[in-house]
């Protein structure tokens, strides 16, 4: 067993489940909304760019470029028309509302599509690798890490730099002080559903292209998903791409000694750190 | 005449009339009713055990889980250990389940509570995946494939010769009806539980601690202590669910057990259409959800699709569900258990 190759090959898986992580972690932040559809969205945003590349016989990278604003729509229509009536103090309308969502979006999924496993074609690099001497990293793990990297650093730029992110986090410390200010709390969370969709379309461009996909896996990515955020702690971005790595590099470990518990060790590791650090590593929220 | 809280109304009273012949008439039942009604009233009266359990979690208790297969599959499995493993009679092995599910909701309450308000559904869910990746290890019950019960188990079930003798029945029939009774009993010692629970003190706890955890606190409730209690009592029963439906069903797998379609997502989806937070909600919830499934079983996932739409527009047009519709227009209460003054008269124009 290479313990080298095990620990590069976890963080770059981990990469992929901070992709998962950063759009659910996004909308918590803003709006204390929970999205129990947002592993199904994944998978829709999946099939989306599968269907752009197979008619329009685009490159997958172009093909999720095109898929983009339409999920940014998506998330915007989702959040003005449905999400933004259910939001409030009680937590329960919304949770049960994001669940049907969830089983509806499935099962449509496999209306359509049925429940045969797919890939996005992404061509020689689907198999290309990277010799860095001590091991050999594949391009496409790579690329997904650093996209996620990318991917944080756009949004931490976005949050802390732009009028648009000063509306957010205004929104997000206090709706009705920030409404004050002219600030439309509504139209402020579906921007910023909005652009969660537009991470879980890059995040469904990597996870199409890496491996097979069908209907029915939209509820694990969640999972994975909620353990990184809560892993890092609330309201922090780059705890969430630290709890990615620690999922990632957890189930690299766990596949290694026995392929039958790669899923179970990364839950282990959550639980563990849900154990000794309940409010995650890096928190920055209070709630 | 003195002032005194009461919860008692007249529709209530009736209610608890009615249901009395109801349970008497569902006793009787077997003696008319083909195998395949009292198959179809065990799916009802297991489905409306757990919509009531549930809706104690979360219509009243504030706790919205998203794992609540992870007790009906640990004390599915908790029976198939006691027959296989220990040779028990099936029935008798039921109250395994709910041991079973117990001693899984102690740490599974200690991790979830750790997690505030919504987070709280998606941990109860990962516990139930770790306990089903778990079970799927557990070699001597069928691993990742699962099991039977051993034949010379079902065959040798206690009170099905009786019942047999009885109706003069199949060995299998006789069994449903077992399986059936033992549901109803279930069913109705849920409910009356929940109801004497919501009409006590610990009931009037439990709904302060929803609507303002806070608030509770300052006058002298421990909302921890009520949030483990209902937790602990709803998983317990819940388990106990679990072992009666694989008893009955004498096939199990960890994916058919731990599943979060047919255990959870059924589950609420009857809550929320019928109407979360009442206990007429879950009856008319498992009414109208069956009538459903028995109209859409042909279309497979549209089903599933429709149930999903169906909630999602009844949490935005009608939040308390059909029961909550009837109940503004006509204030019926059926299981009423608002405390209400009584034995003072107002007088016109005084307050």
């Amino acid at each position: 067993m290479n313990w080298l190759d095990i620990l590069v090959q976890g963080v770059l898986l981990g990469g992929l489940y901070a992709l998962f992580a950063a759009g659910l972690s996004l909308v918590f932040g803003i709006m204390r909304l929970v999205n129990l559809a947002h592993g199904d969205l994944i998978i829709f945003a999946a099939f989306a760019i599968l269907l752009v590349v197979s008619t329009l016989g685009l490159n997958p990278f172009f093909a999720a470029l095109l898929t983009a604003p339409l999920m940014f729509a998506l998330g915007w229509a989702l959040q003005r028309v449905v999400l933004n009536r259910v939001l409030g103090k009680d937590i329960l309308p919304p949770l049960l509302v994001t669940f049907g969502l969830s089983v509806a979006l499935q099962n449509g999924l496999l209306e359509a599509f049925s429940a045969d496993t797919r890939r996005i074609p992404a061509g020689p690099l689907e198999s290309a690798s990277l010799n860095l001497g001590l091991v050999t990293v594949g391009w496409m793990p790579l690329l997904t890490f650093l996209s996620a990297v990318l991917v944080i650093l756009a949004l931490n730029r976005i949050f802390y730099a732009t009028a648009l992110g000063r509306a957010f986090r205004a929104t997000s410390d206090d709706p009705v002080t920030a409404s004050l200010m002219g600030i439309d709390p509504k139209g402020i969370f579906a921007i910023a559903t909005g652009l969660a969709m537009v991470v879980v379309t890059v995040a469904a461009l990597y996870l199409g292209m890496r491996a097979n996909f069908d209907p029915s896996i939209g509820p694990a990515r969640l999972i994975y998903a909620f353990e990184a955020v809560i892993i890092g702690g609330l309201g922090s971005l780059w705890g969430t791409l630290a709890g990615g790595i620690i999922i990632g590099v957890a189930q690299t470990l766990g596949a290694a000694i026995n392929p039958e518990w790669q899923i179970l060790s990364g839950h282990l590791a959550f639980l563990l750190v849900l154990l000794v650090r309940p409010r995650g590593l890096f928190p920055r929220a209070v709630d | 005449m003195q002032p005194t809280v009461t919860t008692r109304t007249r529709a209530g009273t009736l209610t608890g009339l009615f249901a009395l012949l109801l349970i008497a008439a569902g006793l009787a039942l077997p003696a008319f009713a083909s195998r395949s009604l009292i198959q179809d009233l065990f799916f009802i009266l297991t489905m409306l055990t757990l919509a009531q359990l549930w809706n104690l979690l979360a219509g009243y208790g504030g706790l919205v889980s998203v794992g609540q297969q992870a007790f009906v599959g640990i004390g599915a499995y908790a029976m198939f250990a006691g027959v296989i493993l220990w040779g028990m009679d099936p029935v008798l092995a039921i109250p395994l389940g709910g041991l079973a599910a117990l001693a899984l909701a102690i740490p599974t309450a200690f991790f979830a509570f750790r997690l505030a308000g919504a987070y709280f559904a998606i941990g109860t869910w990962v516990i139930a995946e770790v306990t089903r990746l778990l079970v799927a290890q557990w070699k001597t019950l069928g691993g990742g494939t699962g099991t039977s019960l051993p034949r010379e188990a079902t065959s040798n079930i206690i009170g099905v010769e009786t019942i047999r003798a009885l109706f003069d029945v199949r060995e299998a029939a006789a069994r449903d009806i077992l399986a059936y009774w033992l549901a109803l009993a279930l069913a109705v010692l849920t409910i009356a539980a929940i109801y004497a629970l919501l009409r006590n003190r610990l009931g009037l706890a439990l709904a302060a601690v929803r609507d303002n955890a806070e608030a509770a606190n300052s006058v002298g409730i421990d909302a921890g202590r009520i949030r483990w209690a209902v937790f602990l009592i709803a998983a317990a029963m819940t388990g106990l669910v679990g072992a009666l439906i694989y008893v009955q069903t004498a096939r199990i797998s960890p994916d058919a057990a731990f599943s979060v379609t047919d255990w959870t997502a059924y589950v609420i989806f009857i809550v929320v259409i019928g109407g979360i937070g009442r206990i007429e909600g879950p009856i008319l919830g498992v009414l109208v959800f069956y009538a459903l499934q028995t109209l859409l079983a042909d279309y497979g996932a549209w089903y599933l699709l429709t149930l999903g739409l169906i909630a999602i527009a009844v949490m935005l047009f009608a939040p308390r569900g059909l029961w909550g519709l009837i109940s503004d227009r006509t204030g019926l209460q059926l299981f009423p258990v608002q405390r209400r003054l009584t034995g003072i008269s107002f007088k016109g124009g005084q307050t």
